[in-house]
């Protein structure tokens, strides 16, 4: 109790010192805390994603289309459950910063194979009856602040021309890790479109989505798949969602690694500053530690003394830290919008922010109480005339 | 006129307490040094793109397409193409005309082995023309009309499989690497090029991606581009080369741009509080040398100035050793996949005198803010109290 007592003294002895170390650990804090949920919200996807479902795709790109016949020779393949497809529409909608993913695709199929995407009955029905109807996500329909009935016009880049969709239904997810950033339309009617402009366009696929019965298999299934149309004109790349997701994510694998990168150096930042302030605090302090030397306390009085001030100002950083990291990620989702459908501070980033904390106020005491340990008395008595 | 205090004592200053001052400046350097090469990485992608472009060369993609991956020209518009006026021609007679297919190859990475879209561009003779700055490093030109293909430099280095006599196999058919291509760090050192009708036929494809069209000369672009713009035969948007690769860098380097920025500011915070906390303490453990000066005839202006100017010099310390580390990225050369194009683009990181300017004075700025209360504050001290205290 003692030593407790001695150590909140300590620490506050300065107090606009301790106040502006707090206030850094806090920044860096939460800094790391941010990095890592946006990194963890770049794989949203990934983690998202089903165990049952396979993607098949081009083996050459996933711009190069598939024709829709495939569909039924996918469907005989042994150990597949259901067969949709869909293509990314890549619309703008009134200007390209309003970016979001829209899909084309058929309701009656697709649906099924996305439990997640959580839809009422009505909402489904009046969608599939209006070929011009879409449905959006909860996210994307409360940053445009649509209602059911919407017209939501899109500028085609990939499908040229202006294109009027009405909304007929917003989906909710399953559970929090959903993305409920989509659009989905139909693909009928986007294919109909393209045949009457120009015959070539029609009856082509981006991707087709094979649910299998059991998650064990996917391998197989897949092999088995592609097998079917090797040398055909066009062959294809069978993969689990999950690696499909995470090769969207590889892709900008160098802006990945180069966050990860910088969420470290931020505490090797802060390492330093608190490391200075805590051989300032020793450096300040060798008389004392002197007189409590002189006193008959042991070497290891000092060196808890130093740890124990250190860790404590650490630890109500990084507590601080934490504190403020969920309200500001909330803020941080707002203001990006639909950029991360997925943003989530997690229990491991949390755990992680307080661990670095702690490890920035030891590895701060370390040198101090090294060398204090180590005064010669008389020399640090002396220094006090 | 005022006394000022020497250099040499604030200079000494900070030699005398190195731990701390190491310690300070270090924090301020990985500022910099994120600072600086956020920098260097958008000025990287800026300059790979626009050293893409030719100033006289015009682009024609599909109304609305952005990009040439989304885009289709019909052989029939590209014909009418090129008989506009104002096309430059060869000796032969022949227009300046390249028609392009562009499709994307996914390929495996060299380094993790992940796969990634790779940008595979049909051209022909006249398409290398129009592109100068793209000269054969190894092996040789792909024959008109073959199943071969050359690799720019980035692709053949970082990509497996696309090195000189390797085979890709696509579109049902094996395609030879015949030679490998330098382009001048620019965009097409991330590209792979075959030859045009071969690779549509490879694709069952009946429409062009892109027609790139070389200007008679550089000020001719506004009236092709109105002849394209009223001819209702063809719904295409015509750009000069250089703009349209321009464009295609805003996306990725104001994306990186901003979200380094941000970072660099809120890492600053942390560094400003270091040299905050550092300043205090300097002017805490030298307060009776502090009433001295003042006894000697130094005015508070010229404390303020001292202190001001310890703060000033250990953050340029500071942000010259970030700068110069900077200076050691210029050797990385980076591949992530542009999101305008969906497809790979390798860059350099580029220092420039302006990026060396800005770190400084970031540098600086941080070193400002850090050490101006303490320095106020050291001025503001008596004479008296700072004596006794002594």
């Amino acid at each position: 109790m003692f030593i407790f007592r001695l150590l909140l003294k300590n620490a506050f002895r300065h107090p606009l010192r301790t106040l502006l170390t707090i206030v850094g650990l806090v920044v860096a804090v939460v800094a790391f805390g941010m990095l890592r949920t946006i990194v963890d919200a770049w794989y949203a996807g990934a983690e998202a994603s089903s165990s049952t479902r396979l993607i098949t795709r081009s083996a050459t790109s996933l711009t190069v289309p598939l024709p829709l016949a495939y569909a039924e020779r996918l469907r005989a393949v042994d150990g597949v459950d259901g067969i949709s497809w869909s293509n990314w529409f890549g619309g703008v909608y009134v200007s390209e910063r309003n970016f979001f993913p829209q899909f084309a695709v058929d309701p009656q199929s697709y649906l099924p194979l996305y439990p997640e995407f959580v839809v009422k009955a009505d909402d489904r029905v009046a969608w599939e009856r209006d070929r011009k109807g879409v449905i959006v996500g909860r996210k994307l329909a409360d940053k445009f602040g649509w209602q059911v009935g919407d017209q939501i016009p899109l500028r085609g880049t990939i499908y040229p021309g202006t294109w009027s969709f009405t909304l007929r239904g917003i989906y909710d997810g399953a559970d929090a890790g959903t993305d409920t950033n989509q659009m989905l339309m139909h693909w009928a009617y986007l294919n109909e479109t393209m045949r009457a402009r120009s015959g070539r366009r029609a009856d082509q696929v981006g991707v087709f989505i094979v649910g299998i019965r059991d998650p064990n298999n996917a391998a197989l299934v897949s092999q088995r798949i592609d097998a079917q149309f090797r040398n055909s004109l066009a062959e294809t790349l069978t993969e689990t969602e999950k690696a499909f997701q995470l090769g969207f994510v590889a892709m900008s694998e160098a802006i990945l690694v180069a966050l990860q990168a910088v969420s470290f150096i931020v505490i090797v930042i802060i390492m330093a500053v608190m490391a200075n302030t805590m051989t300032m605090t020793a450096r300040e302090r060798l008389a004392e530690y002197a007189t409590l030397k002189a006193l008959g306390f042991p070497p290891e009085f000092v060196v808890r003394l130093l740890f124990g001030e250190s860790l404590f100002i650490a630890l109500l950083g990084g507590v601080l830290g934490l504190l403020l990291t969920l309200p500001l990620a909330a803020l941080f989702a707002g203001a990006t919008g639909t950029l991360f459908p997925v943003f989530r501070v997690s229990g491991a980033t949390m755990g992680l922010q307080l661990a670095v904390a702690l490890v920035v106020g030891a590895v701060a005491a370390a040198w101090p109480a090294w060398k204090m340990s180590r005064i010669n008395i008389v020399n640090g008595l002396r220094h006090v005339a | 006129m005022m006394a000022a205090v020497p250099l040499s004592y604030i200079a000494r200053n900070l030699w005398v307490r190195r731990v701390t001052t190491g310690l300070t400046a270090a924090g301020m350097a990985l500022v910099v040094y994120v600072f600086a090469t956020v920098l260097m990485m958008t000025e990287g992608i800026r300059s790979t793109l626009v050293a893409t472009g030719q100033a006289d060369n015009m682009i024609v993609l599909r109304k609305g397409a952005g990009a040439e991956i989304n885009s289709g020209i019909s052989r029939e518009q590209a014909a009418i193409i090129e008989t506009l006026p104002g096309i430059a021609t060869d000796p032969r007679g022949r227009p300046l005309v390249s028609k392009e297919p562009v499709v994307l190859n996914n390929l495996p990475k060299r380094s993790s082995g992940k796969p990634s879209n790779v940008t595979m561009r049909g051209t022909s003779e006249i398409g290398a023309l129009l592109r100068p700055q793209v000269r054969i490093v190894q092996g040789r030109m792909f024959r008109a009309g073959s199943n071969e293909v050359i690799a720019g430099r980035a692709v053949a280095d970082g990509f497996q499989g696309v090195q000189l006599g390797a085979t890709l196999r696509f579109g049902g058919r094996d395609w030879v690497v015949v030679g490998v291509f330098d382009a001048a760090r620019s965009g097409f050192d991330s590209e792979i090029w075959a030859d045009a009708e071969q690779l549509m036929q490879a694709l069952r494809r009946q429409s062009w991606s892109s027609v790139l069209v070389r200007l008679s000369d550089v000020d001719a672009f506004d009236a092709v581009r109105d002849r394209i713009d009223t001819d209702p035969r063809l719904t295409l948007d015509a750009k000069r080369e250089v703009r349209f690769y321009a464009e295609q860098s805003e996306s990725l380097a104001n994306f990186i741009g901003i979200l380094g920025t941000s970072l660099a500011v809120v890492f600053s915070i942390g560094a400003v509080v270091g040299a905050t906390i550092t300043m205090f303490g300097s002017v805490a453990s030298r307060i009776g040398e502090i009433g001295t000066l003042r006894a000697l005839g130094f005015r508070r202006g010229a404390v303020l100035a001292a202190f001001l100017g310890e703060a000033l010099l250990l953050s340029l310390v500071g942000g010259v050793v970030g700068l110069l580390a900077a200076t050691g990225m210029q050797a990385v050369s980076v591949s992530t996949t542009n999101f305008a194009t969906f497809s790979e683009l390798a860059f350099q990181f580029r220092l420039t005198p302006l990026i060396a300017a800005q770190s400084l004075l970031f540098a600086l700025g941080m070193g400002f803010v850090g050490g101006f209360i303490p320095a106020w504050r050291a001025a503001r001290l008596k004479i008296v109290d700072c004596l006794r205290a002594a």
